[in-house]
């Protein structure tokens, strides 16, 4: 099972705690209605289905009920690291680094 | 087991030399949300908010737990809930908050015995020994949100949505019986 630290919480708890929320930095446009459809279809539907490194959002469902943000490998299903839903997204080089 | 709890009488439901199961008496529920300074919180219940998810305070018969970063649930004598409700009134003006009765929602299971936290692990995906005596947590339990309140090494309370308790005492029963008899 996979094991996962919850920012919020600052322990590291199982899976099944979790749930899983998409791509994570999927900001909506300020003026949807300027949005073009296909724009807007972008925003809604199109993510980047990445082999490696993925940005993403979970749940502590089963705990302090909050959202935040992981980089998760899709290849090991390793987590390289979480962090709280406002902090900025981390730079994958020094996450890779600190993997080493 | 289709009968809804809160049918039952408060008092033992299972007991086992491995544990035993009992229905908590009726209790007042409250769960706060607050986030900002929390002094005026503090002040209108006599006590520190808990600062850590986890961690409980308890003043009067009121206990206090943290679950998240910004919300807590108390536990108190029925009579007291209205005091506290009115308390709270005081300072919504200055302090938005969101303070709601849940009471109702849920029923407590006492759950003690040498066997208790094993018995724990039967549902509960987490390490139990990492939530110490005199601390709670909000976890899973066989797929059900519960509310763990762990009292003493072999003593815990369990807080369950009314709708979910059939299910859950189902395999507390299961559980004690079972390691009852494998200690035979
Ligand atoms: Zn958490």
């Amino acid at each position: 099972m996979l094991l996962i630290h919850c920012p919020y919480c600052n322990e590291t708890l199982p899976e099944l705690e979790f749930t899983y929320a998409g791509q994570a930095h999927v900001v909506r446009p300020e003026q949807p209605s300027g949005q073009s459809d296909e724009q807007w279809e972008e925003f809604l539907f199109i993510r980047a289905n990445v082999r490696g490194p993925h940005y993403e959002r979970w749940r502590h469902f089963h705990g302090c009920g909050r959202f935040f943000n992981a980089v998760r490998d899709t290849v090991s299903d390793k987590f390289l690291t979480t962090y709280e839903a406002d902090a900025p997204r981390p730079d994958l080089s020094s996450l890779t680094e600190r993997q080493k | 087991m289709n009968a809804p709890v809160s049918s039952f009488t408060s008092g033992a439901l299972v007991e086992t030399s491995a544990a035993r199961i009992s229905k908590a008496p009726a209790i007042g529920r409250l769960s706060l949300r607050a986030r900002g300074d929390l002094a005026p919180f503090d002040a209108a219940l006599g006590v520190g908010l808990p600062l850590s998810i986890g961690q409980r305070a308890s003043v009067d018969g009121t206990e206090i737990l943290r679950l998240g970063p910004d919300e807590w649930t108390l536990t108190t004598p029925v009579p007291r809930t209205a005091q506290i409700e009115a308390a709270f009134a005081e300072i919504y003006e200055a302090h938005p908050h969101s303070l709601v009765d849940i009471s109702g929602r849920e029923v407590t299971f006492e759950i003690e015995g040498a066997q208790a936290a094993e018995l724990l692990t039967l549902g509960c995906p987490r390490d139990i020994e990492t939530i110490l005596p005199g601390q709670g947590r909000r976890t899973v339990f066989d797929g059900v949100t519960v509310v763990l309140w762990r009292d003493a090494e072999d003593r815990f309370r369990m807080d369950v949505w009314q709708s979910f308790a059939p299910h859950v005492l189902a395999l507390l029963d299961t559980g004690c019986r079972e390691l009852a008899a494998q200690s035979h």
